[in-house]
């Protein structure tokens, strides 16, 4: 048996490419709930109340520092037995989003205790409301300079999907799998799928350090 | 206006016997002292004296540990609550402030707005005036600062005595009774110094704004100020129209730190 | 709570694989983060380039498909079939060494150029500047970045049960959910215990480390290399 048929590999090709839009998908919807959860959790924690933080810090400590795989094996099965029934696709979405939430929510801290205390003090001596010293003077600083680190936590976001293959989702290599399984040759399947993450996640993070230097600059 | 007139009205800031503490440090022990409606009042005296937190407790910065401030015959630092007094909430302090406004060593510009931006903000959202109204008070109180041309540039884009200037018509636009000046040309390069000296010399004689300065430029202190106090561990060791207290001061302290400022300008 | 004491066993039962898996991971992540990382700063032109090949190529595919490829594609070109655990160790020290490279490079570069200038007056040679005086200043920026490498590596190792290693992750989804079903939050949350108090040690250590390297060259790790740590997104 020939180590690499491209009559194959073309064959298989159409298929991956299908599979790789469910990964694709469930990044960007992972990276909406992530982004939007983690700049609330940032939020409410500047606020520093007195339980809620507590609860909060120990919440996200324990998410962040657990696997992923277990969370979401967790919300799998869990979750039924309250009598939730959510697909695996909206499982797995969900526990991407909580998990990389707990990265993001750290990231948009750096970037608010990055802001000069002069601003805040500024904004409260011209008695701006607390919402929009946030919307207007605060956020506009904080997001901008952390916005490659959010960027490259998208990127690995990505290269995670495939971790979801455990709750038959079908993405791309979970597809591969299934090809490979049918014909006993895995070769051209796992390294077309390794190398349609390569080509979308390399340029992307070039792009994140471009981004990155351009800041600092 | 003639004193005795000003002194029959209610004062604009009352201090008292107002104690702050930050941990086991005393800063300010039972002060009082009051500020009359267009009095320029200029604090001086050795770093840690107390006189930033004075500023700092009056746009509610900080809290008061004892005593209450009040600002305008309302209390700042209290409120009434089914007729008992307490310790002010956000709300409260934020309508009192209203009336406050400060400039701060470090400028504090919002990066993100330009010029015109950064002037526009608080007047619209604070005050609801509209965009238009806001727009044109912005450019009046710019050309009053002497930068008109600069509406539409970036704050980075400014040196600091003009950022410094764009923060004085910041504040201005809220239309304060009083306000507030934290030791602003401390953080500026020496020749630009006197440019917003005499910005705020001007600004004292056109306008009817209490002011309350911290300030170590000794010669602005001594031609603005219609008093001078001076500070020393927590407490006024002296107050006195500037004429009296820079020539024949009355404490030892005083003199000390006056010729320690003084001889090395 | 009444199944506790058959639960507990189980997981247990997985403990082993994990700190193997753990420990061979970080020690091959360490090597890999080395080598590849000085030769990213090698002045020879295809030094850095196959370097810069490994780093990209392993950072910028999935775990999962490296894992899978290097159980069920190797085999099929080598013609040698990998134990699970070893094929595991090998992806994890691969893959985190990766990123550990450009930690290590990092962290060389951070060191102030003075120091090399002092090296060349003292006219050291190349060698002995890396090995007495730039890597012992960097290595301790570098360890900050290493603990949260190690505790992705220890997240990571739950990956394992996809190619059947009995570790804690597999032990859980294996045999106690279908056994237990019930117990269904009592199992996930002692299976996160397990891990959070494995990623506190693996912290406590790094700590530990942190303190003796910084002692030897006279100080801690710089504000930026913390804040480093958290904001660059690890993976």
């Amino acid at each position: 048996m020939p180590a690499w048929d491209w009559g194959y590999a073309f064959e298989v090709l159409p298929q991956l490419l299908r599979a790789l839009l469910v990964t694709l998908e469930i990044t960007l919807l992972g990276s909406v709930l992530a982004l939007v959860l983690g700049l609330v959790v940032a939020v409410v924690r500047q606020a520093r109340i007195p339980v809620l933080d507590q609860v909060l810090w120990a919440l996200v400590e324990f998410v962040r520092s657990t696997p992923l795989l277990v969370q979401v094996f967790f919300l799998y099965f869990a979750l039924p037995r309250f009598g939730i029934t959510l697909s695996a696709l909206t499982v797995g979405v969900l526990g991407l989003g909580l998990h990389y939430a707990t990265y993001t929510s750290e990231v948009y801290r750096a970037g608010i205790e990055a802001v000069p205390r002069g601003q805040w003090e500024a904004a409260a001596a011209l008695s701006l409301p607390r919402s929009r010293t946030w919307t207007g003077v605060i956020l506009p600083q904080a997001i901008p300079r952390v916005l490659p680190a959010l960027g490259n936590y998208v990127i690995s976001m990505f290269k995670e999907v495939p971790l979801l293959l455990a709750i038959s989702v079908v993405e791309v290599v979970n597809k591969a799998q299934e090809i490979g399984s049918q014909t006993f040759r895995f070769t051209e399947p796992f390294t077309i799928a390794g190398l349609l993450f390569l080509v979308l996640s390399y340029p992307a993070s070039v792009l994140v350090r471009r981004l990155e230097r351009r800041r600092a600059a | 206006m003639p004193p005795e007139t000003e002194r029959e009205r209610e004062p604009m800031i009352v201090f008292d016997g107002v104690t702050k503490r930050f941990g086991d440090h005393v800063v300010l022990r039972e002060l009082d002292f009051t500020v009359a409606p267009g009095e320029h009042v200029c604090l001086i005296g050795p770093s840690g004296s107390g006189k930033t937190t004075i500023l700092r407790l009056l746009m509610t910065l900080e809290k008061v540990d004892g005593g209450t401030i009040r600002v305008g015959g309302q209390c700042l630092s209290h409120m009434e609550r089914r007729g008992v007094l307490v310790p002010a909430d956000d709300k409260h302090c934020r309508d009192v402030r209203k009336r406050i406004g400060m400039v701060f060593q470090q400028f504090n510009l919002f990066p993100n707005m330009t010029v015109r931006g950064n002037l526009v903000e608080a007047p619209t959202r604070v005050l609801g005036l509209s965009a238009d109204e806001a727009n044109a008070r912005a450019v009046e109180l710019l050309e009053l600062v002497g930068l008109a041309e600069k509406i539409d540039a970036h704050p980075t884009q400014l040196s600091g005595g003009q950022q410094q200037r764009v923060a004085i018509a910041r504040a201005l636009a809220m239309r304060p009774d009083v306000l507030l000046l934290d030791e602003v040309t401390s953080a500026l390069d020496p020749e630009l110094v006197a440019g917003v000296l005499n910005l705020l010399r001007d600004l004292g004689r056109r306008t009817d704004i209490t002011f309350l300065c911290v300030t170590h430029e000794m010669g602005f202190a001594r031609d603005f100020s219609d008093r001078v106090l001076m500070f020393d561990a927590g407490q006024v060791i002296e107050d006195a129209p500037p004429a009296e207290l820079f020539s024949t001061p009355s404490q030892q302290r005083t003199k000390d730190f006056l010729h320690a400022v003084v001889d090395r300008a | 709570m009444d199944n506790l004491p058959r639960i507990v066993p189980v997981l247990l039962q997985g403990l082993p694989p994990t700190v193997i898996a753990t420990v061979g991971g970080i020690a091959l992540t360490v090597l890999l983060s080395f080598l590849a990382g000085l030769a990213l700063l090698s002045p020879r032109r295809w030094v850095r380039a196959l370097s810069r090949v490994y780093v990209e190529g392993f950072r910028g595919t999935s775990e999962v498909v490296q894992l899978f490829w290097i159980y069920f594609v190797l085999p099929l070109l080598v013609g040698v079939q990998l134990v699970p655990l070893f094929a595991g160790v090998l992806v994890l020290g691969l893959n985190h060494g990766a990123y550990g490279a450009e930690i290590v490079r990092g962290a060389v570069r951070s060191v102030p150029r003075a120091q090399y200038e002092a090296c060349v007056a003292l006219s050291l040679s190349p060698a002995q500047r890396m090995r007495r005086v730039i890597l012992p200043q960097a290595v301790v920026e570098m360890l900050p970045s290493f603990n949260n490498l190690f505790i992705q590596l220890l997240k990571s190792t739950s990956i394992l049960s996809l190619i059947t290693v009995a570790e804690v992750t597999q032990r859980g989804r294996a045999v106690l959910v279908p056994a237990f079903g019930d117990d269904i939050v009592l199992i996930f949350t002692l299976m996160l215990l397990i891990y959070l108090v494995l990623s506190v040690l693996i912290t406590a250590g790094m700590r530990f480390l942190e303190r003796t390297a910084a002692g030897r060259v006279g100080r801690r790790p710089s504000r930026a290399a913390r804040v480093a740590a958290v904001t660059t997104g690890a993976r």
